[in-house]
Protein backbone atom coordinates (compact mmCIF):
# COMPACT_ATOMS: atom_id res chain seq x y z
CA UNK A 1 0.00 0.00 0.00
CA UNK A 2 1.30 3.59 -0.65
CA UNK A 3 0.60 6.54 0.53
CA UNK A 4 -0.69 9.03 -2.21
CA UNK A 5 1.42 12.43 -2.18
CA UNK A 6 -0.01 15.69 -3.90
CA UNK A 7 2.02 18.61 -5.63
CA UNK A 8 0.51 21.85 -4.78
CA UNK A 9 2.87 25.01 -6.37
CA UNK A 10 5.92 24.89 -4.29
CA UNK A 11 4.55 22.30 -1.80
CA UNK A 12 3.66 18.68 -1.95
CA UNK A 13 0.40 17.74 0.66
CA UNK A 14 -0.05 14.18 2.26
CA UNK A 15 -3.68 13.17 4.08
CA UNK A 16 -2.73 9.49 5.94
CA UNK A 17 -5.88 8.22 5.00
CA UNK A 18 -4.94 4.12 6.01
CA UNK A 19 -4.02 2.70 9.05
CA UNK A 20 -0.35 2.95 8.67
CA UNK A 21 1.90 -0.39 9.48
CA UNK A 22 5.28 0.06 8.84
CA UNK A 23 6.30 -1.37 5.74
CA UNK A 24 3.69 1.85 4.58
CA UNK A 25 5.04 4.20 6.69
CA UNK A 26 8.88 3.03 5.70
CA UNK A 27 7.94 3.28 2.05
CA UNK A 28 6.00 6.66 2.65
CA UNK A 29 9.34 8.00 4.47
CA UNK A 30 11.67 6.69 1.01
CA UNK A 31 8.69 8.63 -1.29
CA UNK A 32 8.76 11.34 0.37
CA UNK A 33 12.10 11.98 0.53
CA UNK A 34 12.19 10.99 -3.72
CA UNK A 35 9.48 13.46 -4.64
CA UNK A 36 10.87 16.26 -2.36
CA UNK A 37 13.84 15.93 -4.59
CA UNK A 38 12.11 15.18 -7.85
CA UNK A 39 9.76 18.36 -7.36
CA UNK A 40 12.18 20.48 -5.83
CA UNK A 41 9.39 21.51 -3.01
CA UNK A 42 10.40 24.11 -0.11
CA UNK A 43 7.54 22.47 2.06
CA UNK A 44 5.28 19.68 3.32
CA UNK A 45 2.32 19.35 4.75
CA UNK A 46 1.02 15.67 6.54
CA UNK A 47 -2.34 15.45 7.73
CA UNK A 48 -3.16 13.28 10.29
CA UNK A 49 -6.90 14.03 10.43
CA UNK A 50 -7.54 10.49 10.12
CA UNK A 51 -4.81 8.59 11.84
CA UNK A 52 -6.41 6.89 14.83
CA UNK A 53 -3.41 5.85 16.40
CA UNK A 54 0.53 6.67 16.35
CA UNK A 55 2.86 4.11 18.11
CA UNK A 56 6.24 4.38 19.19
CA UNK A 57 7.37 2.70 15.87
CA UNK A 58 5.28 5.28 13.82
CA UNK A 59 6.48 8.04 16.15
CA UNK A 60 9.67 7.91 15.43
CA UNK A 61 9.33 7.20 11.40
CA UNK A 62 7.83 10.34 11.18
CA UNK A 63 9.94 12.52 13.55
CA UNK A 64 12.38 11.27 11.53
CA UNK A 65 11.19 12.22 7.97
CA UNK A 66 10.87 15.70 9.23
CA UNK A 67 14.72 15.51 9.98
CA UNK A 68 15.31 14.12 6.75
CA UNK A 69 13.13 16.54 5.11
CA UNK A 70 14.76 19.44 7.00
CA UNK A 71 18.19 18.32 5.80
CA UNK A 72 17.09 18.11 2.09
CA UNK A 73 16.00 21.70 2.72
CA UNK A 74 12.26 21.16 3.04
CA UNK A 75 10.51 22.32 6.19
CA UNK A 76 7.55 19.73 7.02
CA UNK A 77 4.29 20.66 9.36
CA UNK A 78 2.59 17.84 10.87
CA UNK A 79 -1.29 19.02 11.09
CA UNK A 80 -4.84 16.90 12.76
CA UNK A 81 -3.39 15.15 15.26
CA UNK A 82 -6.27 13.76 17.14
CA UNK A 83 -7.32 14.31 20.90
CA UNK A 84 -6.67 11.01 21.18
CA UNK A 85 -3.86 10.33 19.39
CA UNK A 86 -1.79 13.39 21.47
CA UNK A 87 -2.90 12.02 24.74
CA UNK A 88 -1.77 8.74 24.02
CA UNK A 89 1.42 9.91 22.56
CA UNK A 90 2.22 12.38 26.25
CA UNK A 91 1.38 9.06 28.00
CA UNK A 92 4.07 7.01 26.60
CA UNK A 93 6.65 10.05 27.17
CA UNK A 94 6.95 10.57 23.51
CA UNK A 95 7.21 14.61 23.03
CA UNK A 96 8.22 14.99 19.00
CA UNK A 97 9.27 18.48 20.34
CA UNK A 98 11.13 19.59 17.32
CA UNK A 99 8.42 18.63 14.98
CA UNK A 100 6.38 22.16 13.22
CA UNK A 101 2.73 21.34 14.21
CA UNK A 102 -0.92 22.90 13.49
CA UNK A 103 -3.97 22.17 13.84
CA UNK A 104 -5.63 21.44 9.95
CA UNK A 105 -4.66 21.53 6.72
CA UNK A 106 -5.49 25.31 6.49
CA UNK A 107 -3.26 26.48 9.18
CA UNK A 108 -0.86 23.62 8.80
CA UNK A 109 -0.16 25.94 5.11
CA UNK A 110 0.14 29.19 6.93
CA UNK A 111 2.67 28.04 9.14
CA UNK A 112 4.44 26.90 5.85
CA UNK A 113 4.46 29.97 4.54
CA UNK A 114 5.63 31.77 7.20
CA UNK A 115 8.41 29.72 8.11
CA UNK A 116 9.61 30.03 4.59
CA UNK A 117 9.25 33.79 4.89
CA UNK A 118 10.68 34.30 7.66
CA UNK B 1 -19.44 -14.06 29.50
CA UNK B 2 -16.52 -13.23 28.39
CA UNK B 3 -15.03 -12.71 24.74
CA UNK B 4 -11.65 -13.89 23.84
CA UNK B 5 -9.34 -13.57 20.58
CA UNK B 6 -6.31 -14.71 19.61
CA UNK B 7 -3.72 -13.54 16.93
CA UNK B 8 -0.79 -14.94 15.67
CA UNK B 9 2.16 -12.42 15.61
CA UNK B 10 4.75 -13.52 13.41
CA UNK B 11 4.54 -10.88 10.28
CA UNK B 12 4.12 -7.13 10.22
CA UNK B 13 0.84 -7.29 9.53
CA UNK B 14 0.02 -9.78 12.54
CA UNK B 15 0.76 -6.64 14.14
CA UNK B 16 -1.89 -4.79 12.53
CA UNK B 17 -4.34 -7.49 13.22
CA UNK B 18 -4.06 -7.51 16.91
CA UNK B 19 -4.74 -3.91 16.68
CA UNK B 20 -7.67 -4.00 15.54
CA UNK B 21 -9.08 -6.91 16.98
CA UNK B 22 -8.12 -5.20 20.50
CA UNK B 23 -9.77 -1.52 19.06
CA UNK B 24 -13.00 -3.87 18.13
CA UNK B 25 -13.28 -5.22 21.74
CA UNK B 26 -12.48 -2.08 23.25
CA UNK B 27 -15.42 -0.58 21.25
CA UNK B 28 -17.54 -2.92 22.18
CA UNK B 29 -16.95 -2.61 26.11
CA UNK B 30 -17.65 0.76 25.78
CA UNK B 31 -14.32 2.22 25.89
CA UNK B 32 -14.04 6.01 25.58
CA UNK B 33 -12.31 7.10 22.18
CA UNK B 34 -9.39 8.51 24.04
CA UNK B 35 -8.96 5.19 25.74
CA UNK B 36 -9.48 2.82 22.65
CA UNK B 37 -6.31 4.59 21.43
CA UNK B 38 -4.17 4.05 24.67
CA UNK B 39 -5.50 0.28 24.12
CA UNK B 40 -4.84 -0.20 20.32
CA UNK B 41 -1.19 1.21 20.69
CA UNK B 42 -0.46 -0.50 23.68
CA UNK B 43 -1.39 -3.93 22.05
CA UNK B 44 0.70 -2.45 18.90
CA UNK B 45 3.92 -2.30 20.94
CA UNK B 46 3.70 -5.36 22.54
CA UNK B 47 3.07 -7.29 19.20
CA UNK B 48 6.31 -5.33 17.67
CA UNK B 49 8.04 -6.29 19.97
CA UNK B 50 7.34 -10.27 20.03
CA UNK B 51 8.00 -9.11 15.88
CA UNK B 52 11.29 -7.86 16.53
CA UNK B 53 12.69 -10.09 19.61
CA UNK B 54 11.28 -13.09 19.31
CA UNK B 55 9.51 -13.69 15.85
CA UNK B 56 6.67 -15.16 16.10
CA UNK B 57 4.36 -15.49 19.74
CA UNK B 58 0.58 -14.24 20.46
CA UNK B 59 -1.57 -11.50 21.42
CA UNK B 60 -4.44 -12.41 23.56
CA UNK B 61 -6.98 -10.12 23.68
CA UNK B 62 -10.49 -10.78 26.43
CA UNK B 63 -12.78 -9.36 28.34
CA UNK B 64 -12.31 -9.58 32.16
CA UNK B 65 -14.82 -8.36 34.97
CA UNK B 66 -13.70 -7.83 38.71
CA UNK B 67 -16.52 -7.39 41.37
CA UNK B 68 -15.52 -4.57 43.64
CA UNK B 69 -17.68 -2.71 46.87
CA UNK B 70 -18.76 -0.29 43.89
CA UNK B 71 -19.87 -2.65 41.90
CA UNK B 72 -18.48 -4.60 39.09
CA UNK B 73 -15.49 -3.43 37.29
CA UNK B 74 -15.24 -4.70 33.34
CA UNK B 75 -11.44 -3.94 31.50
CA UNK B 76 -9.93 -5.52 28.38
CA UNK B 77 -6.88 -8.07 28.90
CA UNK B 78 -3.98 -8.34 26.89
CA UNK B 79 -1.31 -11.15 26.90
CA UNK B 80 1.87 -10.99 24.97
CA UNK B 81 3.48 -14.50 25.17
CA UNK B 82 6.67 -16.09 22.49
CA UNK B 83 8.63 -18.60 23.00
CA UNK B 84 11.78 -15.56 22.59
CA UNK B 85 14.93 -15.39 23.71
CA UNK B 86 13.40 -13.60 27.09
CA UNK B 87 14.66 -10.51 28.56
CA UNK B 88 17.82 -11.01 30.45
CA UNK B 89 17.36 -7.17 32.28
CA UNK B 90 13.36 -6.72 33.04
CA UNK B 91 14.34 -3.19 34.89
CA UNK B 92 16.41 -2.09 32.12
CA UNK B 93 13.84 -2.93 29.36
CA UNK B 94 11.64 -0.86 31.71
CA UNK B 95 13.33 2.18 31.63
CA UNK B 96 12.82 5.47 28.97
CA UNK B 97 14.75 5.32 26.18
CA UNK B 98 16.03 1.65 26.50
CA UNK B 99 16.31 0.22 23.19
CA UNK B 100 18.44 -2.21 21.47
CA UNK B 101 16.33 -1.78 17.90
CA UNK B 102 17.22 1.47 17.58
CA UNK B 103 13.97 3.03 18.28
CA UNK B 104 12.80 5.49 20.70
CA UNK B 105 13.07 3.40 23.39
CA UNK B 106 9.34 4.24 24.84
CA UNK B 107 7.59 0.46 24.21
CA UNK B 108 7.31 -1.07 27.69
CA UNK B 109 7.45 1.66 29.73
CA UNK B 110 5.17 3.12 27.03
CA UNK B 111 2.35 0.78 27.76
CA UNK B 112 3.15 0.68 31.60
CA UNK B 113 1.64 3.98 31.13
CA UNK B 114 -0.92 3.40 29.19
CA UNK B 115 -2.57 0.54 31.01
CA UNK B 116 -3.51 0.05 34.53
CA UNK B 117 -1.58 -3.31 35.47
CA UNK B 118 1.27 -4.44 34.00
CA UNK B 119 3.25 -7.69 34.57
CA UNK B 120 6.45 -9.23 32.95
CA UNK B 121 7.18 -12.81 33.50
CA UNK B 122 10.60 -13.77 31.30
CA UNK B 123 13.15 -16.59 31.48
CA UNK B 124 15.94 -15.92 29.60
CA UNK B 125 15.94 -18.68 26.93
CA UNK B 126 12.55 -19.83 27.19
CA UNK B 127 10.36 -17.25 26.56
CA UNK B 128 7.93 -14.15 27.77
CA UNK B 129 4.78 -13.44 29.09
CA UNK B 130 3.44 -9.78 29.53
CA UNK B 131 -0.12 -9.60 31.00
CA UNK B 132 -1.68 -5.87 31.15
CA UNK B 133 -5.21 -4.95 31.98
CA UNK B 134 -7.22 -1.35 31.28
CA UNK B 135 -10.04 -1.06 33.67
CA UNK B 136 -13.13 1.06 32.16
CA UNK B 137 -13.57 3.39 34.82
Amino acid sequence: MRIPILKLHDYLLISVQVELDDQTALQFQEDLLNKIHQEGSSGVVIDLTSVEMIDSFIAKVLGDVVEMSNLMGAKVVLTGIQPAVAITLIDMGIMLDEVPTALDLEQGLDKLQQELEG
Amino acid sequence: MSVQSNVEVHTEWGIVSARQAGRNLAKELGFSSVDQARITTAISELARNIYLYAEKGEIIIESVERMQSTGRKKGIKITAKDEGPGIKNIRQVMEDGFTTSGGLGAGLPGVKRLMDEFDIDSIAGEGTEITTIKWNS
